[in-house]
């Protein structure tokens, strides 16, 4: 019997199998999104609510989306409009959903490890929309399937995140990704913005732009999160952008063509001008596209997962 | 009961002749006609079916195209873990007669989950069953082949009706027992 998940909290942890059988369904989803008819009634008895303690445009659309295609039903749950504010717990919030007969929980939150807390005290499946800064794992995952749709493969490939790694979990759950499918991973960024024992995650750090585009086949270009910084990191956006900026005139020094990804939301101008953006290297668009294959795929197999425990 | 050959090698290739010459006798040219092999089982059949098709009727007009049902199936999350293959239909089945093909017709659902997999791709003017082996009294949705190659009219559920195909050496048994 193959493998499933009980959850999805974070990359770390996710064998390289199951990452492969994410991936296989996920070409499945991809076909079926591009037929005439993109849904399937696979998850039709099934209900999913998605939880989000913070603000997002893209995720939160991809789940909801993907729950759809699936045939679930599904409720949406913001804690800006909710009994958050009149100060409910975490916990006691979920219980009372989980209580109306919901049998997944998708959930965003501003909180590093929100996710694990409460996968180990609520009776529910867990998939984690993003925690903080510390993991989200549906970004990494699509990343992935976009390098591989774009290169054949992610074994080999040399891949460089460059940005905000430090308030970023999409770094961190690209690096546990990229490296647990074969990939070399290095990070390039102010030397504010870098974690200082990143080093021991076994990926490369580098300072300047120039060389590490000079290296890679893949860039991976991350928002500054000016929400996340309490204290100045770096004089001022333009001198950021002045010397960690992607644009037309870098890309065109290299020998070579490498490929372009940004998880969104995209900042013009100062992580990524808007010429490169909008070029043929740029996969952006594909990424997105890619994330609701790939959402579908976990929500698939995670669902599969309960039967077994039910069963047992 | 014992386990025994159903079909031999040499029958389930006059089978798969006679299906052709069924399909020229009612499809001519096979103009506007598809050929859908269901994963993962009867792409086996319908590989072979396109092989024979091209040796008799060089230059017919028949699409080719596989099928996976997977997340159509109506067990999903009640039974076994169910991982999709790849489905490869490359074109629209909009106004296309369409032929299903699949190794053994059971209780029926599967082929309703293709059916349902299938009117994804548009909407077909007609869909035509072929199988191999047809188990006619196990039927549990009211579903019927248009071909079939032998009909097996056990009414045990128990029994097993197991197909391999093997390059020149397909075979198809009857087993008392799935194990």
């Amino acid at each position: 019997m193959p493998a499933t998940l009980q959850h999805l909290l974070g990359i770390k942890g996710l064998s390289t199998e199951s990452i492969h059988q994410i991936f296989e369904t996920a070409d499945n989803f991809k076909q079926l999104l591009n037929s005439p008819v993109k849904k399937t009634p696979s998850l039709r008895d099934f209900t999913v609510a998605n939880l989000f303690f913070e603000n997002s445009t893209r995720t939160r659309v991809s789940f909801e989306l993907a729950e759809k295609r699936l045939g679930a039903d599904i409720v949406n749950f913001s804690s800006s409009s909710s009994s958050v504010k009149k100060g409910e717990t975490l916990i006691d919030t979920v219980n009372n959903i989980l209580s109306m007969k919901v049998d997944m929980v998708v959930m965003r939150h501003p909180a590093p490890g929100a996710c694990m807390f409460l996968a180990r005290h609520v009776n529910a499946q867990i998939v984690n929309a993003g925690d903080g800064t510390h993991e989200h794992p549906t970004q990494a995952l699509l990343d992935a399937f976009s390098i591989r749709e774009k290169l054949g493969s992610v074994y080999g490939k040399k891949v460089v995140i460059v940005g905000d790694i430090l308030h970023s979990r999409v770094a961190l759950s690209n690096i546990f990704c990229l490296q647990q499918l074969g990939a070399d991973v290095m990070v390039c960024g102010p030397s504010t913005l870098i974690p200082k024992h990143i080093s021991g995650l076994g990926v490369k750090v580098e300072h300047n732009l120039e060389k590490a585009l000079q290296w890679c086949d893949v860039a991976n270009m991350l928002r500054i999160q000016l929400e996340r910084q309490d204290i100045k990191y770096f004089p001022s956006l333009r001198e950021y952008s002045m010397q960690y900026g992607l644009t037309g005139a870098l890309l065109n020094k290299l020998d070579k063509e490498i490929v372009i990804m940004h998880p969104g939301p995209i900042n013009r101008g100062v992580e990524i001008s808007s010429e490169v953006a909008d070029s043929s290297h740029s996969i952006i668009l594909q990424q997105v596209e890619n994330g609701v294959a790939v959402r579908m795929a976990v929500l698939y197999l995670l669902a599969q997962h309960q039967l077994e425990q039910s069963r047992a | 009961m014992e386990a025994k050959i159903l079909i031999n090698n040499q029958q389930t290739e006059l089978i798969i002749r006679r299906f052709v010459l069924q399909l020229i006798e009612h499809h001519g040219n096979l103009e506007n006609c598809a050929i859908i092999g269901l994963q993962p089982r009867g792409v086996s059949l319908s590989r072979q079916l396109m092989d024979k098709l091209n040796e008799l009727k060089p230059g017919h007009q028949a699409k080719y195209g596989e099928l996976d049902n997977t997340f159509f199936r109506d067990d999903i999350r009640r039974g076994e873990i169910h991982l999709p293959r790849p489905s490869k239909i490359d074109f629209s089945t909009e106004n296309l007669n369409i032929v299903l093909v699949d190794d053994v017709l059971f209780t029926g659902r599967t082929i309703r989950a293709g059916i349902d997999a299938l009117m994804n791709f548009g909407r077909p003017a007609r869909v035509e069953l072929m199988v191999l082996v047809d188990r006619r009294y196990n039927r549990e949705l009211p579903i019927a082949a248009d071909y079939h190659g032998v009909v097996v009219d056990s009414r045990s559920t128990g029994e097993y009706v197991k197909v391999e195909w093997n390059p020149n050496n397909n075979q198809t048994w009857l087993l008392p027992n799935k194990g």
